[in-house]
């Protein structure tokens, strides 16, 4: 059956071309049907391959399509590879995927047919993208899905083409990743000049003989991509602004799939970061002061949307923290239950914005609670998952982090508590801002308000689902021994990577109040911001410190005066350089040429005295040069 | 006589006929210069054939009749194209009422 894993890109990549060649001729619900079929079929074939991977001893095979590249001594395969960690993603890809590609039939059923096949061809296009990137078998072929992630986020951020300020969110989300992608392509570069192969089993194996230096230098620059496509700092202002694309769309993409990219690519280069600890190190912290940075700002965002997109950014901070803290299985788990409540809340704010036709202030929502039930309680299942309440899945995989941190250095430990307790905080804000307390829109909204259709609410009850009971794949050590079951699945991936540095055991009371004081401190927060935020929601607008907050620490401010006015300076520089000096060359030879003409016109006199008086002087040169040639 | 002085006056002959035809404006003197051209030619022609005639009569008693025959050739054209050219000129005259080349310019256009 893993033989047969070229089938599961190939279905979405299927999907792409009919939708998007017939968008003209095919009607809405068969696009629908083709585009969410094709996904379904993804699934249920990588199911089947998930069965096969699940048996004990199960090797990774590598399944070679053709060559790709084939020069000197460089030969990079066409190659996908099968083994516990590709199966994983695969499995939440195509699932969630599909569970996005049912709910948006019904929320863009307003697009036109070709619009709406459009939309549905690009879903397509970046399911496949994203699969050949977690099943490639080398890094050019990871690289080839992370390009193609890339460009399928502009297409679809940039949906709604015709508003100009998405537009630019789109190219923004898009040379952001690009600028991290030069990392990545660097770091590829480096490889093959040391290791002579991009192949991630000749790489994993030759790594423990290149120098350190070598190895944190191809790691950090592997980050630097990371840092790109997942939405860390530097790099990170991309995701907020790509909230202009529709909610699906921000659920599949800056939620479950494209952003967890950098945390597989790391995930899968395990024992290179392994070798590295400066790299390590530098990934933890960056990925800490992420999940701070973007949890800060969300206290104070407004749009249903912009909180939803920072708290992105701030848990995709703590996988990275997870990863550099050498918490490998934790960081998978996390970005698993991530997708899950993740993609739910997205949803579940998409099903609000439906039913309010567009608005997506929370200061003009509120008590939504009575008239959607089942998005409501969904809602509230996802805000328990991530605040890191038990029993639900975020407490679970959030406290293997945290508990990784505290093994590494206590400060980790504590800042990602405060960082956690901002989660909890703001997430509650916006649950209790939107479902709680008296509706605050126009009575003409009032009277629209319903619950979603069956194909918004289904997914999100499964979703909810997963959300509740996903945890319990990842039971700690102390509640039962050998009941982790996705680290018992994962350790094939990282087992290289633990012969050479295992983690320190805590002893199971430190776990104990680890834990206890990390969901202790959750809870009480979020009662906290449910019983203040019900009663008197945040209306009016951020003052004093909050305004900062508010407008998010001014970082995009600071890299338009750093980055954007001086390279648009520099631009119109040579702008006026290419009018000045190459136009004036390009443009003077063709004003020579004609001064020129116009001089030589002038032989053509029509006075034989002239006609004569050039014969004589040809005659007497010729005269001259042969006295000289006849020497 | 040397050579060289029938040289030095052909050759002054040749350049004073050719900035004639060059510098004057009435047809008829440029017609003069030409034949002043034609005959410092002659006039070098007869001076060589001489001096080759000197040089070989004792072995050929015909030595150097080449040069004095071509100069009747060269008269004849010189001749010839004179009527020519005074036809052409006294047509320019019946029908511009002046002989002056600089305003006969019809080329340009």
């Amino acid at each position: 059956m893993s033989n047969l894993v070229y089938l599961v890109p190939l279905f979405p990549l299927i999907g792409f071309l009919i939708n998007g060649l017939f968008r003209k001729s095919l009607s809405k619900s068969l696009t629908g049907l083709i585009g969410s079929f094709a996904i379904l079929a993804s699934f249920i074939v990588s199911l089947m391959i998930f069965f096969e991977v699940r048996k004990e001893g199960f090797e990774p095979v590598i399944v070679k399509l053709f060559d790709f590249i084939n020069v000197g001594s460089l030969n990079i395969p066409f190659s996908f590879q099968v083994d516990q960690l590709s199966v994983l993603f695969m499995l939440i890809i195509t699932g969630v995927g599909f569970l996005i590609h049912v709910y948006s039939t019904a929320y863009m059923h307003d697009e036109d047919g070709p619009d709406f096949a459009r939309y549905f061809s690009y879903l397509n296009l970046f399911v496949f993208s994203m699969l050949l990137l977690v099943i490639g078998a080398n890094f050019v072929i990871m690289f080839i899905g992370w390009e193609g992630v890339g460009l399928c986020s502009y297409l679809l951020i940039g949906y709604w083409f015709k508003n100009i300020d998405y537009d630019n969110a789109a190219k923004k989300a898009f040379i952001m990743n690009r600028i991290g992608d030069l990392g990545f392509l660097i770091a590829i570069f480096w490889m093959i000049s040391q290791f002579g192969s991009v192949t991630f089993s000749e790489v994993f194996s030759k790594a423990p003989t290149a120098s350190k230096a070598v190895i944190t230098g191809i790691t950090l620059l592997l980050f630097v991509g990371a840092t790109g496509k997942s939405a860390q700092i530097p790099l990170y202002t991309w995701l907020p602004d790509a909230m202009a694309g529709p909610t699906p769309v921000s659920a599949l993409i800056h939620a479950a799939t494209m952003v967890t990219a950098g945390i597989y690519m790391i995930a899968r280069s395990n024992i290179m970061y392994t070798l590295a600890p400066v790299s390590q190190n530098v990934v933890a912290i960056i990925g800490l002061a992420t999940a701070i940075l973007a949890a800060t700002i969300a206290l104070k965002q407004n749009d249903i949307k912009k909180v939803l997109a920072y708290s992105t950014v701030s848990q995709l901070g703590y996988m990275f923290l997870g990863l550099g803290a050498g918490a490998y299985t934790g960081a998978v788990f996390h970005v698993m239950t991530h997708a899950f409540f993740k993609a739910l809340l997205f949803l579940g704010a998409g099903s609000v914005i439906h039913a309010i036709h567009g608005e997506q202030d929370i200061r003009k929502m509120g008590g939504l609670k009575k008239y959607l039930p089942i998005t409501h309680i969904t809602f509230l299942i996802a805000c328990l998952a991530i605040a890191g309440i038990p029993p639900f899945s975020g407490f679970f995989s959030k406290d293997e982090i945290l508990a990784a941190a505290y093994k590494k250095n206590v400060l980790y430990y504590a800042v990602g508590v405060i960082g956690a307790m901002m989660t909890a905080f703001y997430m509650f804000r916006l649950y209790a801002t939107t479902f709680l307390g008296n509706f605050r829109g126009t009575s003409d909204q009032e009277k629209h308000l319903h619950e979603s259709p069956s194909a918004i609410t289904i997914p999100l009850i499964i979703l909810a689902i997963l959300s509740a009971v996903g945890g319990f794949l990842g039971i700690p050590q102390i509640f039962a021994a050998n009941s982790h079951a996705l680290e018992h699945f994962l350790s094939p991936v990282f087992e290289a990577s633990e012969k050479i540095k295992t983690l320190p055991e805590a002893s199971s009371s430190t776990e104990w109040m680890l834990m206890l004081t990390s969901s202790g401190l959750a809870l009480i927060v979020a009662i906290i911001a449910w019983s203040r935020y019900s009663r008197k929601p945040e209306l009016g607008e951020p003052g004093g410190f909050g305004k900062v907050l508010a407008n998010k620490w001014y970082v995009d401010e600071l890299y338009d005066s750093i980055i954007v006015r001086p390279l648009n300076g520099f631009a119109r520089l040579l702008n006026g350089i290419e009018k000045s000096v190459i136009d004036w060359l390009v443009n003077g030879v063709g004003r020579l040429v004609q001064y020129g003409s116009r001089q030589i016109r002038l032989l053509q006199s029509g006075q034989v005295g002239g006609y004569v008086l050039l014969m004589v002087l040809g005659m007497v040169i010729l005269f001259i040069v042969q006295l000289f040639m006849k020497k | 006589m040397p050579i060289n002085y029938y040289i030095f006056l052909s050759v002054a002959l040749f350049c004073i006929g050719v900035a004639g035809v060059l510098t004057r404006r009435n047809a008829i003197i440029i017609f003069m210069c030409i034949e002043l051209m034609l005959n410092a030619v002659n006039l070098l022609l007869v001076a060589f054939s001489k001096m080759h005639h000197l040089a070989l009569k004792l072995t050929n008693p015909n030595a150097g009749i080449d040069g004095q025959i071509f100069v009747f050739f060269i008269m004849i054209v010189a001749a010839a194209e004179v009527s020519v050219g005074l036809a052409i000129i006294a047509m320019m005259y019946r029908n511009t009422h002046s002989v002056d080349v600089n305003f006969l310019n019809r080329l340009k256009h």
